[in-house]
């Protein structure tokens, strides 16, 4: 029996009906068209869909819609804040190629906002740490930490 | 990879919850932080009828002292026990413990009483609730009870709990004064389940002579495994490199037998219960040394 659920995503308000049974993950990318959240292993392992839910990194193909109810989330779309700019995150993972295919990163970069929110200044260690719960099979890791920092970076320059 | 239908509740009230799984039974499931029922789901490997959400009842969300113990409700998030003060004072080795669960992103939503309740053999939480003599509160509509960590588990994925009844609430006793602890797994990447793991926590006497061991083993059986012949092994003894070394033998000779699947076979299992055995007692033993000495 579907339920009628309202939650906001990037700052805006939709109210749907859908079934219990549908992921977070389907709901953004078919129910309202989201699809910056890719789709990987679909059981929690790879983080390729990670989003914010209530601004903390959660794996939105464990998360049924039906539990977002009043929550707001975050997706990657979200992430320039409407300024059609990319985030300093993004600005990192470009200037220092941090990305391949780029199937993995939308999940990366939804960790890292609330990582570096709380931790602005991370050692390479807690960086490693915290891109242990998302995979890539592109490359290693060496330049997505790289990115990480010159993202940390532009945040603390944007802000001071 | 998509789950079966399903009728699902979100009941705002412990007595509502319970209700729910008094009227449905074994074709419900209660949903915690769903990391591990929602991957099942997705493979249906598991189809419950119904799900009741637990995620809207308040009052299972808390960690609290008493007793000079620590008391956490069922719902609390890894996340926020992974950054309790309350923890680190009360319960060390739980707190040095924390992080070897999964990631970050799986913790902001994994819950302890989900982990404890799920009785996975490779899951930290369990052997820390044995280890530490943790005590559970389980409830039903009609029935309340606190249930021995060591008695809550009785096999692969199955604890003491009937169908309708609910684990609401854990209570983690304060390391007696002298203890030393430790927790360590190996696992091939940080965050993944673990080939092997243990905790240990040691008590020494004025003489500096083990007065208590015990040490629990995580995925080399089918629940938590207590290496009961190595902690008989080290009471009584001086706990010099030896008589570690002695007990880490018997630990991965006798204590365990563990069975093999693709990420290790039997044999490495074997030889990581004892090179684990040896780092967490020769830890435990610091500690319960350092703890002595003030």
């Amino acid at each position: 029996m579907d339920q009628t659920i309202t939650v906001t995503v990037n700052g805006r308000e939709y109210e749907c009906s859908v079934e219990p049974r549908l992921l977070l993950s389907d709901f953004l990318r078919h129910e309202i068209g989201l699809t910056g959240t890719h789709v990987g292993c679909e059981h929690g392992v790879c983080g390729a869909c990670t989003v914010l839910v209530d601004n903390e990194a959660v794996r939105s193909c464990l998360l049924f819609a039906v539990q977002t109810n009043g929550r707001e989330v975050a997706t990657v779309e979200g992430l320039d804040g409407g300024a059609q700019a990319l985030h300093p995150i993004q600005h990192g993972f470009w200037e220092r190629h941090g990305l391949q295919c780029g199937f993995c990163t939308p999940g990366i970069l939804m960790s890292l906002v609330p990582f570096l929110q709380e931790n602005p200044n991370p050692t390479e260690e807690e960086i490693r740490d915290l891109l242990s719960g998302n995979i890539c099979r592109c490359t290693g890791y060496q330049k997505i930490v790289e990115a990480v920092q010159l993202g940390a970076r532009l945040i603390q320059e944007k802000s001071s | 990879m998509k789950p079966a239908a399903f009728d699902y509740f979100a009941p705002g009230t412990l007595d509502e919850a319970l209700g729910l799984l008094a009227d449905y039974g074994g074709d419900a499931k209660p949903l915690a932080g769903g990391q591990s029922l929602v991957p099942t789901m997705n493979f249906r490997l598991a189809q419950p009828a119904v799900l009741v959400d637990l995620n809207g009842i308040d009052e299972l969300f808390f960690i609290r002292e008493e007793d000079g113990g620590l008391r956490c409700g069922a719902m609390t998030r890894q996340r926020s026990v992974e950054r309790s003060p309350l923890v680190q004072r009360i319960s060390p080795l739980l707190y040095e413990a924390m992080p070897h669960i999964a990631h970050s992103q799986i913790r902001n939503r994994g819950t302890i009483g989900g982990s404890l309740a799920h009785a996975d053999p490779a899951a930290e939480l369990p052997v820390l609730a044995v280890a530490l003599d943790a005590r559970m509160y389980v409830r039903s509509v009609t029935d309340a009870r606190w249930v021995a960590a060591r008695d809550f588990y009785v096999g692969l994925f199955a604890t003491a709990m009937l169908p309708d009844e609910m684990l609401v609430e854990v209570a983690f006793p304060a390391l007696p004064p002298g203890s030393g602890w430790a927790f360590d797994e190996v696992a091939r990447q940080h965050g993944n389940y673990a080939m092997c793991g243990a905790a240990a926590v040691v008590g020494l006497d004025g003489r500096g002579v083990v007065e208590r061991a015990r040490l629990v083993y995580l995925s080399v059986g089918e629940g938590p495994v207590e290496a009961e012949q190595a902690e008989a092994l080290l009471v009584g003894e001086q706990p010099n490199a030896e008589a570690i070394r002695a007990a880490a033998e018997t630990a991965a000779t006798q204590d365990v037998d563990p069975v093999g699947d693709i990420h290790a076979g039997p044999a490495f299992r074997r030889h990581l219960s004892r090179v684990i055995a040896e780092r967490v007692l020769t830890r435990a033993i610091e500690r319960a040394t350092e703890a002595n000495r003030q």
